[in-house]
């Protein structure tokens, strides 16, 4: 694997929501990723994880009363946690776009498909109505919904779910942005639509040389459309590992729990066994490794200290204390090493 | 949650049935409502205040500083002062003594007529949600036709017919809150027939009362209190503004809104007339409006913003 | 849509009846003798008699109903029993009076409470938030015929500004439309201010932003249209209170409107002239609530997801 250029860089980002009693809930606890050009990078967590505040956070797109603690976020060198809000809507829907989980309210209802699309032409490349119009027909097209002069007039509560998240996409890549931030695009849909969107996505990207952050709890599709993957467990990351060796030699337990609790094609699979216990509650977050007490392998320390983000292998990194010298439990559980 | 006390309640709680255990937390939401709370204890106030100043006065005892109807020509149109607080009106009587009088006639009209109105509007609404097809088509036609009539306007009708008094104006008041009731109950009703487990105990062989009295109205009760506390605020503006067209309380009853009507002529002389009766009318409506908005904020916490 | 407005109207019909029903046993109810009480008490006997006469009193009552409902719909409500003039001829200008101070009113309404709710709603908890709804909470708990006399008290008699009473200048016109538009506009503001803000927390309102449209437009443009929506039934069915609040707005302000002519007649015992002024207000109110009934449905229609 050879050095690629990162068009975008997490480094160490921080978001936490300051609740009204004053406690601080961290939603995103120092994860770090990079999105090398033109790959997908897949975020694959349980609900709760995180991984959609990440996303959020990427655009700066976190409410009151959440806030960027920390970190940084480099796209193309800069840091976007330094930019104002000017700044950010520059970027917004320009350079960097985003697309949602639910199409039947990512939509506004009262505005016809056309004008919604349209606006993104209007803010970020001033285009009048009618250049707007055909570049929106062009764009209906390209994303794979029939008569599009016709649909342009429609309002969203016409359209079909699957044709709502058409509608996201041709909005969201209306001026050809650099990167696609994709949050659960196909959890809302119907199976069959589903493999349509994720295809379509695959398509776009190729065609506009797009990177793109696919959001998912579903490793299905991370395995279909993903060339890395970053696992998230509470706020932070403990996975990432290119996607063929995450399946086929996932390291953290909660990366082998993930994949023994799915049902697989690819593997010998004697039974599905699921994770044990829930992810905890902010209130109740652990002190050392916040999977340790649904881990199997976990010993005192892993109770008591953090572990970091290292390095091992090429360009696989891994939190967890089996991966590091100081391991005193068993070391049969190594045995996931290549 | 390490408080043994908060755990203990926590245990009993989920011991209760879950009706208790949504009213107890309906409580517990509405005391953090500190507004609502605060004219919870203004409204309480309020009632003993003017109960008791109504009950010496049956025994011929005046415990406000003047007798309400004691008129001294001489002090007349006199502003506030440490005689007479909120002044004295235009044939000299005190205008505070009278305000504390005249409390149990708009609280008592307010209480009266919705009570009224709800004992016909709830049973209409529980009917007519409860059996639906006719009998529901019937009762909301006729109501329908009630609420043709805007606001106050039923009642100018009602009062038209039966002539203007203190009883008079509070029936009106009861017939104008009786739609109100009839529609929300039979929505609640609705909403709670769809429930699965009525289908259950009708399947039981439960008959329609037992259904009603033990199923359906506890739970359309919360929705009734609500609207009650605020159709007083209503109904005391309503009964004050008929009584101030002079239609209602007859001179020289203290009513709030006949004194109004008292003062108006002698705007010119003493404004105060016309400033005590209106800020207590203003007192008691934005009281009950205040805790009817914090209860129906504690019964739907998802409507508060 | 069309069949909607259509099965609407239909559902007028029962109720108009209803109402002319009502209005029409209005005079039966009564205790007593009507033809006696109009004359007064100590009329002689051929005076009531002519009265009786005059409105049809010794026909069953069914045939009266008919007989009424037939001037109604010509607009032919009889004649004043004070001065024998055509009700019809004595309403017209009050009337257009009336509907003058209802539409100013409204439109301060809206305005005043639309702009009041979206301030609160972008600046939420903030002082002026609290400060809008505080005042929105008074406007809602007073007495609007007193605030009328304050108004008059203060602008009028002690500072001069505004003539105490009448209608028609410019002047006269300003005491009254506050006087009438406040508790609207609370209520206005209110809704306002919950509906900014659950349409704001909505998964579009977020779009938007990822789109990477300016705060301002989304307020002005995603959230406020549909956030209006509620706003037309609580405007619609503000128009009934403030209906009938031109009754006590016109009394404290003696404006010569349909309002004051109900009071005027109620006391004058003048039957013919309540029932005329009541059905007339009636159906104006009706008519007012169609209107919002088919907007809202229209604005509605792309929310609903069944069409």
């Amino acid at each position: 694997m050879g050095k690629e250029e990162n068009i975008l860089s997490v480094k160490d980002l921080q978001t936490s929501f300051f609740i009204d009693d004053g406690s601080e809930v961290k939603a995103v606890d120092g994860v770090t990723f990079d999105v090398p050009k033109g790959k997908t990078i897949g975020i694959v967590g349980e609900s709760g994880s995180g991984k959609s505040i990440t996303a959020l956070s990427i655009l700066k797109l976190i409410d009151n009363p959440g806030k960027i603690k920390g970190g940084q976020i480099l796209y193309k060198g800069d840091n976007l946690v330094d930019y104002n809000e000017r700044k950010m809507r520059k970027i917004r829907g320009n350079q960097i776009s985003m697309i949602f989980q639910e199409p039947m309210t990512s939509l506004n209802p009262t505005y016809t498909v056309g004008e919604q699309i349209s606006e993104s032409y209007k803010i970020h490349q001033g285009l009048g109505k009618k250049e707007s119009k055909r570049k929106v027909i062009e764009m209906l097209k390209l994303v794979g919904i029939p008569s599009p002069e016709k649909r342009i007039d429609q309002y969203p509560f016409e359209l079909s779910g699957g044709m709502r998240q058409r509608v996201m996409i041709a909005m969201a890549l209306a001026c050809r942005p650099e990167m696609l931030i994709a949050d659960e695009p196909t959890t809302a849909l119907d199976v069959t639509i589903q493999a349509q969107i994720l295809e379509l996505i695959k398509e776009l990207q190729d065609e506009l040389g797009m990177s793109v952050i696919m959001i998912t709890h579903d490793l299905g599709v991370v395995a279909e459309t993903c060339d890395y993957v970053a696992v998230m467990y509470c706020g932070k990351v403990v996975e990432y590992a290119d996607v063929r060796t995450l399946f086929k030699n996932p390291r953290h337990p909660y990366t082998v729990g993930l994949l023994n609790s799915l049902p697989r094609s690819d593997v010998d699979q004697e039974e599905l066994i699921p994770i044990k216990g829930t992810v905890p509650s902010p209130d109740e977050m652990p002190t050392g490794c916040r999977f340790a007490p649904r881990c199997p392998f976990a010993t005192e320390k892993c109770h008591n200290e953090l572990p970091e983000l290292e390095q091992i292998g090429l360009g696989e990194q891994i939190r967890c204390w089996i991966y590091t010298d100081e391991w005193t439990g068993d070391p049969e559980v190594k045995v996931y090493e290549p | 949650m390490s408080d043994p006390a908060v755990q203990a309640a926590v245990t009993t709680n989920a011991s209760l049935n879950p009706r208790v255990k949504a009213r107890k937390d309906l409580i517990k939401r509405f005391k953090k409502n500190k507004a609502a709370l605060i004219s919870f204890y203004v409204i309480l106030f309020l009632i003993v205040v003017s109960i008791i100043v109504h009950v010496f006065q049956l025994f011929g005892i005046t415990i406000t500083p003047h007798s309400p109807s004691a008129v001294n020509l001489p002090d007349r149109f006199q502003g506030p002062s440490a005689e007479y607080w909120f002044g004295a009106d235009h044939m000299g009587r005190d205008i505070f003594s009278r305000i504390l009088h005249g409390m149990i006639l708009t609280l008592g009209i307010g209480f009266v007529s919705v009570f009224m109105g709800a004992l016909v509007g709830v049973p209409l609404g529980i009917i007519s949600g409860y059996y639906g097809g006719k009998v529901d088509a019937v009762i909301m036609r006729i109501i329908d036709v009630l609420l043709a009539f805007p606001g106050i306007l039923l009642a100018l009708a009602i009062v038209s017919i039966l002539g203007g008094s203190l009883v008079n104006v509070t029936i009106a008041v009861a017939v104008y809150s009786v739609p109100g009731f009839a529609r929300i109950v039979r929505g609640s009703t609705l909403a709670t027939k769809k429930l699965e487990y009525i289908d259950a105990i009708r399947a039981l062989g439960a008959k329609d009362g037992r259904i009603i009295f033990k199923h359906i109205l506890p739970n359309v009760m919360s929705p009734i209190i609500v609207n009650a506390t605020l159709y007083i605020a209503t109904a005391v503006l309503t009964a004050a503004g008929l009584s101030f067209l002079g239609l209602g309380a007859q001179p020289p009853t203290p009513e709030w809104g006949a004194m109004l009507n008292d003062g108006r002529g002698f705007m010119r002389d003493a404004g105060h007339i016309t400033l005590f009766p209106g800020l207590a009318i203003l007192v008691v409506v934005l009281a009950f409006n205040i805790f009817g908005d914090g209860l129906r904020d504690a019964l739907d916490p998802k409507m508060k913003n | 849509m069309i069949t909607y407005i259509i099965r609407r109207i239909f559902q007028l019909i029962p109720v108009l009846f209803g109402v002319t029903i009502l209005v029409f046993l209005m005079m039966h109810l009564t205790p007593g003798n009507p033809a006696q009480l109009m004359a007064g008490e100590t009329a002689p006997p051929e005076v009531v008699e002519r009265i009786e006469k005059r409105l049809g009193l010794h026909d069953p009552l069914p045939v009266q109903y008919v007989n009424f409902l037939k001037k109604v719909v010509t607009l032919d409500f009889g004649v004043s029993m004070r001065n024998s003039l055509p009700i019809i001829d004595e309403l017209r200008p009050k009337f257009w009076v009336t509907i003058e101070l209802a539409i100013y009113s409204t439109l301060l309404s809206i305005f005043m409470g639309i702009i009041a709710g979206i301030v609160s709603a972008v600046r939420k908890y903030s002082f002026a938030d609290v400060a809008i709804m505080l005042v929105a909470l008074f406007g809602l708990s007073m007495p609007n015929f007193w605030l009328g006399l304050m108004l008059m008290q203060w602008f009028s008699i002690n500072l001069g500004w505004f003539p105490p009473t009448g209608w028609g200048s410019p002047g006269q016109v300003v005491l009254p439309v506050i006087t009438l538009g406040t508790a609207g506009a609370a209520v206005i503001a209110r809704m306002t201010r919950s509906s900014m803000l659950e349409v704001i927390s909505q998964d579009y309102i977020r779009t938007a932003r990822a789109k990477g449209v300016r705060e301002r437009v989304i307020i002005y443009r995603h959230a406020l249209k549909n956030a209006l929506i509620p706003v037309v039934t609580v405007t619609g069915l503000q128009f009934g209170t403030l209906l009938s609040g031109t009754v006590l707005t016109e009394t404290v302000f003696a404006i010569n409107g349909m309002g004051r002519y109900v009071i005027d007649s109620i006391m004058a015992r003048d039957f013919p002239a309540v029932q005329a002024s009541i059905i007339v207000i009636s159906i104006m109110f009706v008519l007012v609530n169609l209107i919002v009934d088919i907007s809202y449905r229209y604005l509605n229609k792309r929310i609903d997801l069944n069409g």
